[in-house]
């Protein structure tokens, strides 16, 4: 649907920062993202991990810098979010999938071969008629992932996508994640999980306090962080005390 | 003890021979109150989702207001429906008043506000749920509000049910509107006033015993349909 449009690449983040209440949440963060690689957002509770994700899709105006996709202001539509707890639709799991590429603004006669097609990616061919809402969490985040997948997105932002599953179910999201990467689409993800960073980053952003601490290659991170706080996350350390 | 007995027995003999004049005036009840459910049905639900996830201003105040007007008292919506209806009024040309329709128009005024005020509040709940999934997938405010409205469809039905039984159960505003006629307006609230002030107690209880049946009758089905969605849709 979107593929074989141009690049929104790179996703550029000039000086960003954000408060609420007076609090500065993220503090003058400047990246460039580029397609391909998948970067895996990690640091502690409370760094700014989800903050800086929804600036960067738009769900939140940051409160000073810029963000540009390929050097345009404009928030482009190929890209799609799948949230912690997916948040499902009182309708059958190929009903949310429908409503999603409805507002996608693909044309009806399409919709429903596409949608059917993206279940099937996850797993999820048979439940197709079921509630979406009464389906495991497991299920209800591959159907999220399904969703987000259908629409064709060339980025993908996943925040803490298996902090509510199982070892089981996060081991399929973790396998779909990879497909959806090979399939050419963007990860972006945050996790705090070390193991799952470890398995799925190609390049890691390290988020300090609503700072970018460290931003490099996740083989070199994990083999040798640059900076003492990534080094006392990483060992488990409390960086304040 | 003895009125009571015999009002008792006589009130289930009327409702047994289902009498004529009380399936007319059950009837019409049912007419006024369920149209006027309908119409403050259609105006209420939009207002409220808009008011949920809309974001302009006076928002606040709208909602205020319209908690507040949640306890309209009858007689006065009564007074004021029967002031703009009343010949000198302005919309006396069209001849409504102590007709059904000017029935209808008064309930529709007293509920509306009960049925905007409670959708808002269960839109208000799902849209802090479904807030950043629907604006990920590039639902506008519009469509974000027929989304949740459907979504919350079950949830609803309560805003409705509540609508209707303050329109089946309120006096004031049809007994002024209406004039009680005969026949003609005369719907079960106000016959039970009317029926009790005369001393004619059988009657008067048999449409008591009626109207609380339907209303139960009513809050049941709400309760059985709700259960069956919460199990079949989560």
């Amino acid at each position: 649907m979107t593929s074989g449009h141009e690049s929104v690449f790179p996703l550029v983040l000039h000086g960003l920062s954000f408060s609420r209440n007076g609090q500065r949440i993220i503090d003058d963060v400047s990246l460039a993202i580029d397609a391909r690689v998948r970067s895996v957002i990690i640091g502690a509770n409370g760094a700014g991990k989800s903050v800086l994700m929804r600036l960067m899709h738009g769900l939140l105006r940051p409160t000073a810098g810029q963000i540009t996709w390929c050097g345009r202001e404009e928030r482009p539509r190929q890209q799609a979010m799948v949230f912690q707890r997916p948040v499902m639709l009182r309708r059958s799991a190929l009903g949310n999938v429908l409503y999603a590429l409805q507002l996608a603004g693909m044309a009806r006669p399409q919709r429903l071969e596409w949608a059917r097609l993206a279940l099937t990616r996850v797993g999820l061919a048979a439940v197709a008629r079921r509630p979406a809402r009464v389906l495991s969490g497991g299920e209800q985040q591959r159907l999220a992932l399904a969703r987000a997948w259908a629409l064709e997105p060339q980025i993908l932002f996943l925040d803490e996508p298996t902090a509510s599953l199982d070892p089981g179910a996060t081991a399929e999201v973790e396998v779909l994640i990879r497909n959806i990467a090979d399939s050419g689409t963007k990860i972006v993800m945050t996790t705090h999980n070390l193991g799952q960073a470890k398995r799925l980053a190609d390049e890691v952003i390290f988020l300090h306090r609503g700072r970018v601490v460290e931003y490099t290659p996740a083989d070199e991170f994990f083999r040798k962080p640059r900076s003492t706080e990534a080094h006392a996350f990483m060992k488990g350390e409390l960086p304040w005390m | 003890m003895g009125t009571l007995t015999e009002s008792l027995a006589t009130a289930f003999a009327l409702i047994g021979a289902m009498d004529a004049k009380l399936a007319a005036i059950v009837l019409l009840s049912l007419r006024v109150s369920l149209t006027a459910t309908l119409l403050a049905t259609l105006v209420g639900l939009p207002i409220g989702a808009t008011l949920a996830v809309g974001r302009f201003p006076g928002r606040q105040v709208i909602g205020v207001v319209l908690n507040g007007f949640m306890g309209l008292p009858p007689v006065v919506v009564g007074l004021l429906i029967y002031l703009l209806l009343s010949r000198a009024g302005p919309l006396g040309e069209y001849g409504l008043l102590f007709t059904p329709g000017a029935m209808i128009i008064a309930q529709t005024v007293l509920i509306t506000p009960i049925i905007a005020a409670l959708t808002r509040q269960v839109i208000e709940d799902s849209w802090r749920e479904y807030q950043e999934q629907l604006r990920s997938l590039g639902a506008t405010p519009l469509r974000a509000s027929f989304t949740l409205l459907w979504d919350a469809r079950f949830s609803l039905f309560t805003a409705v049910l509540a609508g209707f039984g303050r329109a089946a159960a309120e006096v004031g505003a049809v007994m002024i509107v209406g004039g009680n006629i005969d026949g003609v307006t005369r719907v079960m609230t106000t016959t039970i006033a009317l029926e009790t002030s005369k001393g004619d107690l059988p009657l008067a209880l048999a449409l008591g015993f009626i109207l609380i049946t339907l209303v139960l009758l009513l809050n049941t089905g709400v309760h059985v349909t709700r259960q069956w969605a919460v199990r079949r849709y989560g």
